[in-house]
């Protein structure tokens, strides 16, 4: 909403600065987006100037030379293009050094051999109009000459480009705004421009409305005008127009918009003889029923839109755009002029549906109170009669008349400091709501406020109440800052939280960097991960009404992420950095909402055994045993990738680890690449929080190492099995530290080098106690995988 | 004899002291205390002596053989560091050249270090961390928060619909309510998380991250709202920072307010590019608790008329930006190395 500071000040005029004035209604509830200046600078140089003489050019035909009186006996010579300009016209005047709307300063000039020392200006050139055909001819009646023309005409004014809240559509007017100013500064406020109607509510006003859908119109009141004559407006009305952002258009026209500018409500001027059949019914539409909106386009409704029809059929929707039949239009004489209440959350859904939004709609759909249709109509009474030469048909349409009487509300003295934190005298509180519009009776314990009709949608319980008191009270200096008490609060992070940090770390301590990925992404993506029809990782959540095909289903792995990521840098020649993510992956089905867990995955350069390394520090940083086991997964390699279960509790699958198929990496464009992903919340509900003491130190181990021999097919995960079930309760450690294959070697064998260490609690063991238990685990490495002893 | 002992001993202590090196040291004992010595050989001579002289000469002998050993090893020692430390000084590395094996240092993502640290900064303010479901319910998105059926960000222009009643969450904040259903007051909670709207541009993404926060007791006001997040300011921005209130309209708060922090860049002559020069820098929207959101959670213990407590939701993107200087949105999800190498 645009405010100009000039118009503003008909109605409370504060003495601030456009800056302080913003910064004040900032602080106390009236979001200011800009501090614009419209129209002209340097405003000395712009002034009254009268035509002396005006000759032509003697070398350009369509430049006239003009010799202008600026005051004060001084004259001046002036070139000026404009077809109409002639001696003994009153005019407006640009003298060098002015700045015109755009920002260009004048300066003196030769044109065509012929000096020129300022402008004679058209409208536009002033911002008060879009009039550019000629020059603008001011009444001449009082003016003098070399008077300024900013005491004439409001050619520049400060703006103030407010965002105005949702729940405040009395602030979509200018008195609404001036009434804001009046409480925020305690200016004094004039007696709104509706305090004097000149209308009539006795009379038969020569047009029928009914109102079938009194659902959708709360009220509906409209007045006729006869012996209206068309024409542009004034130059202070369209000046005010344009400051506001509107487009003069003819006086008629130029009264709705100027009106609703005013007082937030949208008026509309129907040509009364253009309504078929003198009248109108406000009804809701058929289905499929169509109607030619003011844009040229034909508008399908449906019984969902509300509209206003004549003897002919459709004219207008209601509250949102007019067709064009029954339009004001030059030869229009006679005018019935609306000003009607629609309910806000119907015009918000006929606006989105028909995608359709107007000045009017957008006002409408906020919610505007019946009382401000009558208060419109008065301010456009009055302002036909004085510009459109026109006549008021005495009486008044007035279906469905103003709303509810006001509510009243208690506000207590003692809830007001209980929420605030700061105690606010009564006679305060009372002073700032009198100063919004409030009504107010004292009582035992606080307050009785009455709600004016403008607030009635917004303010309706005390907790409302104290929200005006405390914005205007401020929160500045005048609020203390305190801390809570805090009773019984222990801030502290859950098990989960604290373990899900060191997973995070543990991958961050080994070299990986973190990133952040896009939890939708592209449907096609479950081919290129090669999903097979039945994989679950298929049963993707889909937006409905996605931004982009691209992000249109969410992530069912963290894989996808992470190749964008990984692809991203090899493009952009970072190599193939180590990437992790931590969040969430998404499955629909299961219930109302899909299955959501926290996964942790990662994407190495190298092998599997890489990506192995990698999940291995984080398994140790959380004290999980895992137990990994070839398996396929469709996205990697056949021949190297596994699935992770918990070691003692094989069935729960944590997760998976592979090199990543060479077709998925070559669709980003990557090399060899490996990638783990486990569900880290099921991780971390077997992880070993608080370890429980062992004593490993007391009496030292004995260390040993094996090298045994195994067909190459036989994993070194069974080879440890066989040595810890062998092994007994002396057998304290095994790990394969070594695999060899070559020449030493039986084609179709390896031979893996074993560390053992054997442990008592009680004593120190020597080779003796260890012989027997070497042996048990050599010969059941013979007996169940076929294991020789090497060397 | 004794005579010549004397003279051997003074003779070999001035070698000693005179020697260079550790093998001519060597030399030198196996001149003097060698087996051809002459000193062994004058000890072994003493059984031939005259008894009144075997004593005296015996002593003489064994005492001078003990001096040189013990010189001979002093000595020794002296050589030997001496020697050590011209060894050492020789030995030279280039310690400016890159230490090895290289141990790359991975880093956490700006948003993920950004989060951890408002979390740390609230958990020491008595605030406990809750998470919550990202596609979820609209009842908890929008209808228990407060927003009429007709609020524009229930509109599938801004907000992502997977199914009629379910969407993705457009803020942390319908964890308030199930917070609330979880918990009886006094309740203290963040809400760390992804949110999503309908939005793409240089300062909007349709994915980014919000914390809700949520203080509920008998006795929470205003002034602790204001008390509490000029902590959480400060923490993250400097101790010199101050916090400001400006009235605004939530739906699920009342009052609600926006809060601005002053300004924390140096202001030179150039125009602040945070601040605009205004001084303040707008950081997260904020309120007092609707009464309508507790009536959907009066019987899990939140009767608006004896409890009251305090809502915030800031964007981490927008404070990472602001505090690191990242001056577009869209690099925090880029996720190039150049990048993710600068934070965490
Ligand atoms: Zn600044």
């Amino acid at each position: 909403m645009r405010l100009p500071l000039e118009w503003l000040h008909d109605y409370c005029s504060p003495g601030l600065e456009a800056g302080e004035l913003a910064t004040r209604l900032a602080m106390t509830g009236t979001e200011v987006d800009r501090v614009l200046h419209h129209g002209v600078g340097e405003l000395d140089a712009f002034v009254v100037g009268r035509v002396l003489a005006a000759e032509a050019h003697p070398d350009a035909d369509r430049l006239t030379v003009c010799r202008v009186a600026i005051g004060e006996g001084a004259e001046t010579q002036i070139v000026c293009g404009a077809p109409n300009v002639a001696a003994g016209q009153t005019v407006a005047v640009a003298r060098p050094g002015a700045v015109l709307p755009d920002g260009t300063k004048l300066r003196k000039a030769r044109l065509r051999g012929v000096e020129s020392d300022g402008m004679i200006l058209a409208e536009d050139e002033l911002g008060i109009g879009i009039e550019h055909a000629g020059i603008m001819v001011l009444a001449e009646d009082s003016l003098q000459a070399g008077q300024p023309l900013a005491g004439v005409l409001p050619i520049a004014t400060p703006v103030l480009e407010l965002e105005i809240t949702p729940n405040r559509p009395d602030c979509l007017g200018i008195y609404g705004v001036a009434r804001e100013v009046h409480a925020a500064t305690a200016a004094p406020l004039a007696p709104p421009p509706w305090s004097e109607d000149p209308g009539s509510f006795d009379g038969d006003v020569p047009c029928e409305v009914v109102v079938e859908a009194g659902d959708l119109c709360p009220r509906f009141v409209a007045r006729a005008f006869t012996g209206v004559t068309i024409a542009p407006s004034p130059p202070w009305l369209k000046a005010r127009l344009m400051a506001a952002g509107q487009r003069p258009i003819n006086n008629v026209v130029d009264i709705t918009n100027y009106v609703m500018v005013l007082t937030g409500q949208p008026l509309h001027a129907f040509d009364l003889d253009a309504i078929a059949g003198a009248r109108l019914i406000v009804r809701r539409a058929g289905d499929r029923e169509q109607l030619v909106t003011l844009d040229g386009q034909t508008r399908v409704l449906d019984p969902a839109v509300c509209l206003i029809a004549d003897g002919d059929g459709p004219a207008s929707i209601a509250g949102v755009m007019g067709g064009a039949r029954s339009e004001v239009s030059p030869g229009t004489t006679r005018v019935l002029m609306e000003a009607a209440s629609w309910v806000g959350a119907n015009i918000l859904a006929t606006s989105s549906r028909l995608g359709l939004r107007s000045e009017a709609s957008a006002r409408f759909e906020k919610g505007l109170a019946p009382e401000q249709a009558l208060e419109a109509q008065a301010v456009a009474t009055r302002l036909m009669l004085e510009l459109c030469g026109a006549k008021l048909v005495p009486g008044t349409i007035d279906i469905g008349g103003a709303g509810a009487d006001p509510q009243l509300v208690r506000l207590r003295d003692a809830r007001v400091g209980g929420l605030l934190g700061v105690d606010i005298a009564r006679s305060e509180s009372a002073l700032h709501l009198q100063r919004l519009g409030f009504g107010v009776t004292e009582r035992s314990d606080g307050l009785d406020v009455a709600i004016p009709p403008h607030r009635r949608n917004d303010v309706t319980r005390e907790a409302d109440l104290i929200e005006e008191v405390a914005r205007l009270h401020g929160m500045d200096d005048e609020l203390p800052a305190t801390l809570p008490s805090r009773r019984g609060a222990v801030g502290v992070l859950t098990r989960e939280q604290r373990l899900r940090r060191r997973a995070e770390d543990a991958l961050t301590a080994a070299g990986l960097h973190e990133i952040v990925g896009w939890s939708f992404e592209a449907p096609g993506r479950d081919d290129v991960l090669r999903l097979a029809p039945g994989d679950p990782r298929r049963r993707r959540v889909v937006l409905e009404n996605p931004m982009s095909e691209d992000q249109s289903v969410m992530r069912t792995t963290l894989l996808g992420s992470l190749l964008d990521a990984a692809g991203l840098n090899a493009a952009r020649g970072q190599g193939a950095p180590g990437l992790f993510e931590s969040g969430a992956v998404y499955l629909a089905g299961g219930g109302p909402l899909p299955c959501e867990h926290h996964a942790l995955g990662a994407l190495v350069p190298g092998d599997v055994l890489a990506a192995k390394a990698h999940l291995e520090a984080v398994l140790a940083a959380l004290r999980v045993e895992a137990a990994f086991t070839a398996a396929p997964q469709p996205f990697l390699h056949p021949g190297r990738s596994a699935r992770v279960d918990l070691a003692h509790a094989p069935g729960a699958q944590l997760g998976w680890l592979g090199d990543v198929h060479p077709l998925v990496a070559r669709a980003w464009d990557l090399d060899v690449v490996a990638a783990f992903e486990v569900d880290l919340g099921a991780l971390l509900t077997h992880a070993s929080a608080v370890p429980a003491y062992e004593d490993l130190t007391s009496y030292p181990e004995l260390r040993q190492d094996i090298a045994v021999v195994v067909d190459t097919a036989v994993p070194a995960a069974a080879v440890l099995a066989a040595v810890r079930a062998a092994g007994g309760k002396l057998l304290g450690r095994a790990e394969v530290f070594d695999v060899y294959t070559g020449a030493q070697i039986a084609a179709g064998r390896k031979s893996l080098a074993v560390a053992l260490a054997f442990r008592a609690p009680d004593r120190t063991l020597t080779d003796e106690d260890a012989a027997p238990v070497r042996e048990r685990i050599v010969a059941r490495l013979a007996e169940a995988l076929g294991g020789e002893l090497r060397g | 004899m004794i005579d010549r002992i004397s003279e051997l001993r003074a003779e070999a202590e001035a070698a000693i002291a005179g020697v260079g090196a550790s093998a001519e040291l060597e030399n030198l004992r196996v001149r003097y205390l060698g087996r051809k010595a002459e000193l062994p050989n004058l000890l072994r001579g003493v059984a031939g002596l005259a008894p009144e002289q075997r004593g005296p000469t015996g002593k003489a002998a064994n005492e001078a053989r003990q001096a040189l050993e013990a010189r001979i090893a002093e000595r020794s020692g002296e050589l030997e560091a001496a020697e050590l430390d011209a060894r050492l000084l020789s030995d030279t590395v280039d310690v400016t050249l890159p230490g090895e094996p290289a141990r790359p240092v991975g880093r956490l993502h700006l948003l993920t270090a950004t989060r951890r640290e408002i979390e740390d900064v609230f958990l020491g303010l008595g605030f406990r961390i809750a998470e919550g479901p990202e596609v979820e319910t609209v009842y908890y998105n929008f209808d228990a928060l407060n927003h009429s059926p007709t609020h524009p960000a229930r509109g599938r222009t801004d907000t992502f619909y997977v199914a009629d009643d379910v969407v993705l969450r457009t803020h942390t904040s319908p964890m308030q309510v199930r917070s609330m259903e979880a918990q009886p007051p006094p309740l203290y909670v963040i809400v760390p998380g992804r949110t999503y709207r309908r939005d793409s541009d240089a300062t909007h993404t349709p994915q980014f991250h919000q914390i809700e926060g949520l203080a509920v007791d008998e006795d929470i006001t205003l002034a602790d709202l204001k008390g509490t997040l000029l902590a959480f300011a400060r923490a993250v921005f400097g101790e010199e920072r101050e916090v400001r209130l400006r009235p605004h309209f939530f739906p699920f708060t009342e009052p609600s307010v926006e809060v601005d922090v002053s300004c924390f860049m140096a202001h030179t002559r150039e125009r602040c590019r945070v601040c605009k020069d205004t001084g303040w820098v707008e950081i997260l929207g904020s309120g007092m608790v609707d009464p309508n959101v507790f009536a959907h959670v009066r019987e899990y213990g939140y009767d608006p008329e004896r409890i009251q407590g305090f809502a915030f939701g800031l964007g981490i993107e927008r404070i990472a930006m602001l505090k690191h200087g990242v001056p577009d949105l869209r690099l925090l999800y880029d996720n190039d190395v150049r990048f993710l190498e600068q934070f965490g």
